[in-house]
């Protein structure tokens, strides 16, 4: 294909603009900022260049990218996207030059170094959603964590290095065993094949022919990796730590694209590599994710802190990923893409929206508020737009997500049980408490905090940042053709990878 | 005019809110006349509906028009939205486009002065367009797309006033309470989806009809009813969700008028009206029982109840219960009379209370009020000829659909044994008749309590006034059919709505709707047993008497009690303590869901989150303090015992060295004793002789 690189420079224009920001004078730091968000919207700008010419049509991963890269272990440098990914890439491309605006206020030091970190951290999470090769993977999935790491624990509030020591390790620590399974696949893989290799396509047609009892060790290495970065219940603890830390860029990144690299795993190698463990672990990964959909809600009705409230509800929507992913029929696998994308754009919003008024006030404990409605009327609008779009009312975003993963659970075969929708559905329910629970504390009511008389209205830029994200949530809502058609084929192609349509026997 | 030119003309009726909407909201405060756009869209609205209304009936009543086109498409499955023009969607647009102008002309007056003016009109828009599509559509997706909608607009409006907790309180309380109803919906559909693979009515139905039922089983499609009819028990505040809508007066009440009296709390009635058909004997038994409950209970709370509205919203929950009983009891034509005649009377209700409340300077106590007949003429009349209607008195819409539900009700009775729905049916009205007098005398005949409210109140301005008039004339019978004793004889029952065909497998409907007699029938009507003709022929003119009797005697009493005070109010409430406070207290359900579910989900919430802290949490800290421990140990061990052999030999070797530094003298005669001294020692050892 003649764009073949194209994926390469989506990986190449962040990071070299990252090293180019090094040669300028710290402290102009305006020419750095835009220095950044010139670098990410370039980024962004070639990501729309791949989506336009991008054949949905077609279920083979495209734009692919691969020359040889360590020739002793036969492993290569090997990239290329589908639905699955473009989406992601997209999500994520979208989502970086708004958090570095965002942060021109919010970050006032070392603004040199945290532009550098955004950057790579870009570079990190691009390149785990386009690794074809399981090495190549691996690197970008680890060498992520370390400027989230930094950017945590230079940038953050009080307990920042509790958080993003707990952030680091704990995520280590699951990928370890990850690496440990994707040595044995290799070399377990290179019987039948005859050689030695991690390249994502070969492998895919060895995973379901290993033997059950070391597929099902093979993919619990690689969903428990996959589950603490979703987070799944009851690992997610580390998740509310580094949200509450981690300055608003960081927890934008962290719940818009961040989580999504859990759930892309699941869906990219779990399912497709091991077809009939995941069968066999599915149930027990949905109860996980139900009761992650109900605790979660309810935990999050309780929080006195907003960021902790909005991390907490990532958990429940989440868990909804998870649910749909693992209910393996199409509308739910397609839910849960659309669903990872609608939980980038709605917690996202909120982050951002949190961090706007925070920057003010510098608290974000919910009972300093109240009554702010009309002193920062353009606020409290978006506020509830956000509010309403992560409760999953129709006509916006969430609802889509929601409904076509509670349709897809429903009917699953593998689940082959109602009660996971009816439990998860119930989830619904306490979305709306917490959410309306906490604007009605902040926003309705009297002014009783007088230093919130002389808060003012978010600014040009801040609107700026909204928009584009409200934009989409709408157009999600109401057209969400636009976005399923592009998954279509990869969730079709995923499904029949782990239930070939010539051997269904479940029921 | 063809079927085509009248779903565009739905689809203006449906946008023209919302862009009115749209507009309000963005470009509100730099329009200053946002109002007047509001008012237009909705007069526009009106307009088109009315004109839509008279086509459909009179050139199209026996069709169905129905229009739709692919929304997404996955995989297998094609989801289709649509529109669904039929008699009773018309009929319903018509009245919902009505109450709602007036409203909005109401509230051009009613709401001068308030800081978010325009804002409250932008809700309003937001509030129709919602309406709509519920009122439009032809399948169960958008209903429940709509219906979550107008929910947030009733959330919005009721918590208008923001500033006051009671009031952002009750908003979320609606808006939580309904969704609670609303999942049973959801999972409804679901199960119908699942099964027939589309969300459309009219497949789903012929579908049942042919015999396809929800896990093939008539239970599984009682099931799917009663999930369905979840949805209407939130949003029509059907006993046991109804607390919501007393609190939900916490709003303005033009907003209580059209919202929570006239057209949005009546979608619960629409829907099961909709879903009819496919509706099983057993599910509607117990949509019958729900609804006279919720008829009965609301009326015995509204006779003590000392708030204008709060009297008013009881009285709304009981005649919504009157509707879903009498939906229940397969009374469906009388059902949707009552929805239509209910809509307009109960709208001019509400919006005389606030006629009144604004005269008296915010005071919503009847107690604290009284004599303003005098002052408020026609807010006087026209609530008068309202609460006739309410009570049922002939002359009036009420009479109509009333008599007819109970004659349904009775008529059922008398073929299944069910004779608590009709007592509870006709003591409703005896209770309804009773606190609107009672409430009438205290605002309008007795002495003024607070004389000087008094002397300061006047009658509401011209564009409250004439809303007023306009709702009270459209309570008379007149508008409904010729006959004022005969509903039957007017073109609304005879021509424009019939009972829709029964989908159900007859072995699971009602004995008395069965298919027997289907040569006699014509499309679209449903057919009921010979039995169950006589059986309602029977009981009109019996109920048409009792009804009319306890109306009558009901406001007999509260002339008694409250105007010549025959009978000592306070003394009866002492002898019947127990009872005045359970209606006082309106039956503690307030407090009982306080005490179990609200309270019984925040301990839970805290104790998951004091779980997610110290338990989970704690294990992952804990394993990392372990991690430490351990660490510290193989530091300590390290330190000490590794490092300490390593130093230990060193300092043994310092020892030694400090021992054979003695020996080290430099002298040469000291080292030959030594060498001596040694080969002695070493030839005594090894004998090498």
């Amino acid at each position: 294909m003649e764009y073949s690189s194209l994926i390469s420079y989506l990986l190449i224009i962040p990071f070299a603009g990252a090293f180019l920001l090094l040669l300028i004078n710290k402290r102009n730091e305006k020419l750095i900022r835009y220095a950044g968000l010139a670098a990410s919207l370039l980024t962004f700008i070639i990501s729309l260049v791949i989506y336009f010419n991008f054949d949905d049509r077609n279920s083979e991963f495209q734009f692919v990218h691969k020359f040889s890269w360590i020739e002793n272990l036969n492993i290569f440098y090997f990239v290329g996207i589908d639905g699955l990914s473009l989406l992601l890439v997209l999500l994520t491309t979208f989502i970086t030059p708004l958090t570095l605006i965002s942060s021109w206020s919010s970050i006032a030091s070392k603004v040199k170094e945290f532009t550098f970190f955004m950057l790579m951290l870009e570079v990190g999470m691009l390149g785990v959603f386009v690794s074809l090769d399981l090495f190549l993977f691996y690197i970008f999935w680890e060498a992520m964590l370390i400027p989230m790491y930094f950017i945590i624990g230079i940038w953050g509030g009080k307990e920042r290095i509790y958080a993003s020591i707990k952030f680091f390790i704990y995520t280590m620590f699951g990928s370890l065993l990850m690496l440990v399974a994707i040595i044995w696949l290799a070399i377990y893989a290179s019987a039948p094949l005859g050689y030695f290799t991690t390249s994502l396509p070969e492998l895919y047609s060895v995973g379901p022919q290993v033997e059950k009892t070391i597929q099902d060790w093979m993919f619990l290495a690689f969903a428990f990796s996959f589950a603490i970065k979703v987070p799944l219940f009851p690992l997610h603890t580390w998740l509310p730590d580094a949200h509450v830390q981690a300055p608003t860029a960081g927890s934008v990144i962290l719940a818009g694209v961040l989580l999504k690299m859990g759930t892309y795993g699941l869906l990219r190698f779990c399912l497709p590599l091991f077809p009939q463990a995941s069968i066999t672990f599915a149930p027990y990964i949905s109860v996980l994710a139900v009761t992650g959909i109900i605790y979660g809600a309810l935990v999050a009705m309780v929080q006195k802190d907003m960021k902790k409230l909005v991390a907490y509800s990532s958990v429940a929507h989440l868990g909804f990923v998870v649910l749909g992913i693992f209910a393996m029929t199409q509308e739910a696998v397609q839910g849960a893409i659309i669903q990872m994308i609608n939980h980038g754009l709605s917690t996202g919003a909120l982050f951002l929206l949190v961090g706007i008024i925070y920057e003010r006030t510098h608290t974000r404990e919910i009972s300093d508020y109240g009554g702010i409605a009309r002193i920062v009327p353009v606020f409290s609008f978006m506020l509830m737009f956000a509010s309403l779009s992560s409760i999953g009312l129709p006509g916006l975003n969430g609802f889509v997500g929601e409904f076509l993963i509670l349709l897809g659970a429903f009917k699953s075969p593998v689940l082959n049980n109602w009660w996971y929708t009816v439990f998860a559905t119930s989830g619904v329910i306490f979305a709306a408490v917490y959410l309306l629970w906490m604007y009605q504390r902040v926003v309705f009511g009297e002014v009783k905090n007088q230093k919130l008389t002389s808060l003012t209205d978010m600014n040009f830029r801040e609107i700026l940042v909204m928009v584009p994200i409200f934009i989409f949530i709408i157009w999600i809502g109401i057209y969400p053709g636009t976005f399923l058609k592009v998954s279509e084929k990869t969730s079709a192609k995923i499904i029949e990878q782990v239930l070939p349509s010539n051997q269904v026997t479940i029921k | 005019m063809t079927e085509s030119t009248l779903i565009k003309l739905a689809i203006v009726i449906l946008f023209l809110p919302l862009i009115g909407f749209i507009i309000a909201i963005f470009f509100g405060k730099k329009v200053k006349y946002t109002y007047v756009l509001e008012v237009l869209t909705v007069g526009a609205a009106f307009i088109l509906s009315a004109f839509l209304a008279y086509e459909k009936l009179t050139n199209f009543v026996d069709r169905e028009i129905i229009s739709e086109f692919t929304w997404i498409n996955i995989g297998s499955v094609s989801i289709q939205l649509g529109m669904l023009l039929d008699n009773i969607s018309v009929i319903m647009i018509f009245t919902v486009t009505l109450v709602s102008l007036v409203v909005h002309v109401y509230s051009v007056a009613y709401m001068k002065g308030d800081k978010l003016y325009g804002r409250y009109f932008a809700y309003l828009g937001l509030f129709t367009f919602s309406m709509t599509g519920i009122v439009f559509t032809h399948n169960f997706l958008m209903m429940y797309i709509f219906w979550e909608l107008v929910g947030l607009s009733s959330y919005l409006l009721i918590g208008f006033w923001f500033e006051k907790k009671s009031a952002s309180d009750a908003g979320k309380k609606a808006f939580i309470v309904n969704r609670i109803g609303d999942i049973g919906m959801f999972l409804g559909i679901l199960i119908l989806f699942l099964t027939y693979n589309t969300f459309s009515f009219d497949t789903i139905f012929s579908q049942i009809s042919g015999g396809v039922l929800p896990f093939g089983t008539e239970t599984g499609l009682t099931i799917a009813g009663l999930l369905i009819f979840c949805g209407a028990i939130g949003k029509s505040a059907q006993f046991p969700l109804h607390v919501w809508l007393p609190d939900a007066m916490e709003g303005p009440t033009p907003v209580s008028a059209l919202i929570h009296a006239a057209t949005m709390v009546a979608a619960g009635v629409y829907l099961v009206a909709r879903v009819f058909t496919m509706l099983t004997g057993d599910a509607l038994l117990i949509i019958a029982i729900i609804g006279g409950l919720s008829a009965f209970i609301p009326a015995t709370i509204a006779l003590t109840q000392n708030d204008i509205k709060k009297v008013l919203a009881y009285s709304t929950i009981s005649q919504l219960g009157y509707m879903i009983m009498s939906l229940g009891v397969g009374a469906y034509v009388f059902a949707f009379l009552h929805l239509i005649t209910h809509a307009f009377f109960k709208a001019c209700l509400f919006l005389g209370s606030g006629s009144v409340i604004q005269a008296m300077h915010h005071e919503q106590d009847i107690t604290k009020m009284g004599g303003l007949r005098k002052k408020l003429p026609f807010t006087y009349v026209t609530f008068l000829v309202a609460s006739l209607a309410l009570s049922g008195i002939p002359l009036t819409s009420g009479f109509l659909s009333k008599d007819g539900i109970l004659a349904g009700t009775t008529a059922f009775a008398s073929l299944t044994g069910h004779w608590l729905l009709p007592v509870a049916g006709f003591s409703v009205a005896l209770l309804t008749a009773f606190y609107m007098f009672r409430l009438i005398i205290l605002t309008f005949h007795s002495a003024p309590a607070d004389q000087h409210k008094y002397e300061h109140a006047h009658e509401s301005p011209k564009l409250m006034v004439i809303p007023l008039i306009v709702l009270s004339a459209l309570s008379l019978f007149i508008w409904f059919t010729p006959n004022p004793l005969n509903p039957d004889a007017g073109a609304f029952l005879s021509k424009w709505v019939k009972t829709p065909e029964i989908s159900v497998p007859e072995n699971a409907r009602y004995d008395f709707m069965n298919s027997a007699v289907a040569g006699e029938s014509s499309h679209h009507e449903i057919i009921y047993s010979e039995e169950y003709t006589e059986a309602l022929h029977g009981a009109h003119v019996p109920a048409m008497i009792i009804s009319l009797i306890m109306a009558l005697s009901g406001i007999g009493l509260a002339f008694l009690f409250y105007q010549y005070k025959k009978v000592n109010v306070d003394k009866l409430a002492e002898k019947f303590k127990p009872l005045y406070k359970l209606s006082y207290n309106k039956w503690y359900f307030d407090e009982i869901y306080q005490a179990s579910f609200v309270a019984g989900t925040i301990g839970l919430s805290r104790l998951l989150a004091w779980f997610d802290n110290k338990i989970i949490d704690g294990i992952v800290n804990g394993s990392a303090t372990v991690t430490k421990w351990f660490s510290n140990f193989s530091g300590t061990f390290d330190n000490v015992i590794v490092d300490g052999i390593v130093n230990f030999v060193a300092y043994f070797s310092g020892i030694l060295g400090l021992v054979f530094r003695k020996f080290q003298t430099g002298k040469v005669q000291t080292y030959i004793v030594f060498v001596i001294f040694s080969i002695v020692i070493l030839l005594f050892l090894f004998k090498p002789f």
